[in-house]
């Protein structure tokens, strides 16, 4: 029984075969009706609206049918019922589970009582490996994995799409560079950890200095409760805010991606560039929620 | 031929039990804490700190008699004193002589320092760490743990 959790379990093959396989459904196969009769449950004891609306779309494309809880209140975790006993039971009444919850390593303690297959599809501040590979494949269809220059803007202390990706950029020949506003950069056991598994990592301190030599700018949400008043948030989220102005001689491939939503960190004048590629992104998550379901399920 | 009293034995031997020698200075009463051993403890215990060691610097040393360690207990110490070796006395023989050694993966040994993980919560579950290069890294969250790991014993 195969269960994705997290992206750090996943072999370069493993990726690839997967991306592969979006990229097969997303140009050829968009309705296949390859989990007919089987019903999945779309566990989300934490809101996520753009994530259970695109594993529900994905799951209706295959012809499967959603079983969907998306309320703590009312149901059994509010009577207090550990995760544990609610997957053991919701296990033996569906064919997969698909769980989001506020817990980091949930999805991981879900696999070890659960009977079906499960999919991580985000625990707190933890894991989100749905998101790192539609990130991979929306890079994919631009350009090579390998030999590429990719750079990390925003939180990079707290953002966990940020790690995921760096994590699984470290299978292909990519050089990282982080651009974060103080307090925000990289934790140094992360960094470390990146390092250990042959990752090339380097700082900068503005994206000016680097933003010309890059092919992908990937940009993530400075959250306003990281800072101690609105008035730093406001100086620090203002200097990080991508414009028209920063892409204006950037290399001719290069692309813009950002996970969403968005609190202002990308200028919407951004949006009609060419290089705006986060709503492709976002539309990405289907076909690439599809190949997960189809791996594990089928 | 009498001994000289400072050549003396510090802790005379025990019939049965564990001795647990070469444990880096200063972590014996942690070493204690460990093994479930606290004041009203029922077993002859000693304790000796800062000995000098033969291959020089210092050592502590425990010896519990009628007791003898489970694995799972003797990977616990690894942890804060990596060089400790333990012997298994039977009637003041040495029957077993081993080193530590930390396994490569600790289920239910050390509590995760994030207060967002799933293992601080009250699932059924034991916590689980991998032991890499850079610390321990928790299966469930990945947090990984640094420094202080002898407070976060369970």
């Amino acid at each position: 029984m195969r269960h994705i959790i997290s992206i750090r379990d996943m072999s370069r093959e493993e990726i690839d075969s997967l991306l592969d396989k979006s990229e097969y459904i997303r140009k050829k196969d968009k309705y296949r009706r390859s989990l007919e009769g089987k019903l999945i449950a779309l566990l989300f004891f934490e809101p996520s609206t753009r994530t259970r609306m695109s594993f529900a779309s994905a799951l209706a494309r295959l012809g499967g049918e959603a079983i969907i809880v998306d309320s703590v209140e009312g149901s059994s975790i509010s009577k207090g019922e550990t995760l544990a006993d609610t997957v053991r039971v919701v296990s033996s009444y569906v064919d997969g589970i698909v769980l989001r919850h506020p817990k980091e390593g949930a999805a991981r303690l879900a696999c070890e009582f659960s009977n079906v297959p499960v999919i991580n599809a985000g625990d707190g501040a933890g894991q989100h490996p749905s998101q790192t590979l539609l990130d991979l494949f929306t890079i994919r269809e631009s350009m090579p994995l390998d030999g590429i220059e990719v750079g990390l803007l925003g939180d990079l202390r707290y953002g966990r799409t940020a790690h995921s990706l760096a994590h699984a950029l470290t299978h292909y020949d990519v050089r990282i560079h982080t651009i974060a506003p103080r307090s925000l950069e990289l934790p140094n056991s992360t960094l470390s950890g990146l390092i250990r598994m042959g990752a090339k990592v380097i700082e900068h301190e503005t994206l000016d200095s680097v933003i010309n030599e890059l092919d992908v700018l990937y940009v993530t949400r400075i959250q306003r409760e990281r800072f101690p008043d609105l008035a730093t948030y406001s100086k620090v989220s203002l200097s990080y805010r991508l414009t028209p102005e920063n892409l204006a001689d950037v290399k001719e491939n290069m692309i813009v991606l950002h996970p969403l939503p968005r609190a202002g960190e990308i200028d919407p004048s951004v949006d009609t560039m060419p290089q705006a590629k986060y709503f492709r992104q976002a539309e990405n998550g289907v076909p690439v929620r599809m190949a997960m379901l189809e791996e594990v399920i089928q | 031929m009498t001994k000289n009293p400072e050549e003396g034995l510090l802790i005379s031997p025990i019939r049965n039990g564990t001795v647990i020698d070469h444990i880096t200075a200063g972590e014996a009463l942690s070493v204690l804490r460990i093994l479930g051993i606290t004041g009203t403890t029922r077993e002859c215990l000693s304790v000796a700190t800062n000995v000098k060691s033969c291959e020089g610097g210092l050592k502590d040393i425990v010896k519990v008699e009628n007791r003898e360690l489970k694995k799972n207990e003797v990977d616990r110490i690894a942890l804060i004193a990596p060089n400790a070796t333990i012997n298994i006395i039977r009637d003041f023989m040495v029957a077993e002589k081993k080193g530590v050694e930390i396994p490569s993966i600790l289920v239910g040994v050390v509590r995760c320092t994030n207060p967002g993980c799933i293992s601080n919560t009250n699932e059924p579950i034991e916590t689980k760490f991998v032991v890499e290069e850079g610390g321990l890294r928790c299966l469930y969250c990945d947090n990984i743990i640094t420094s202080g790991v002898a407070e976060l014993i369970i």
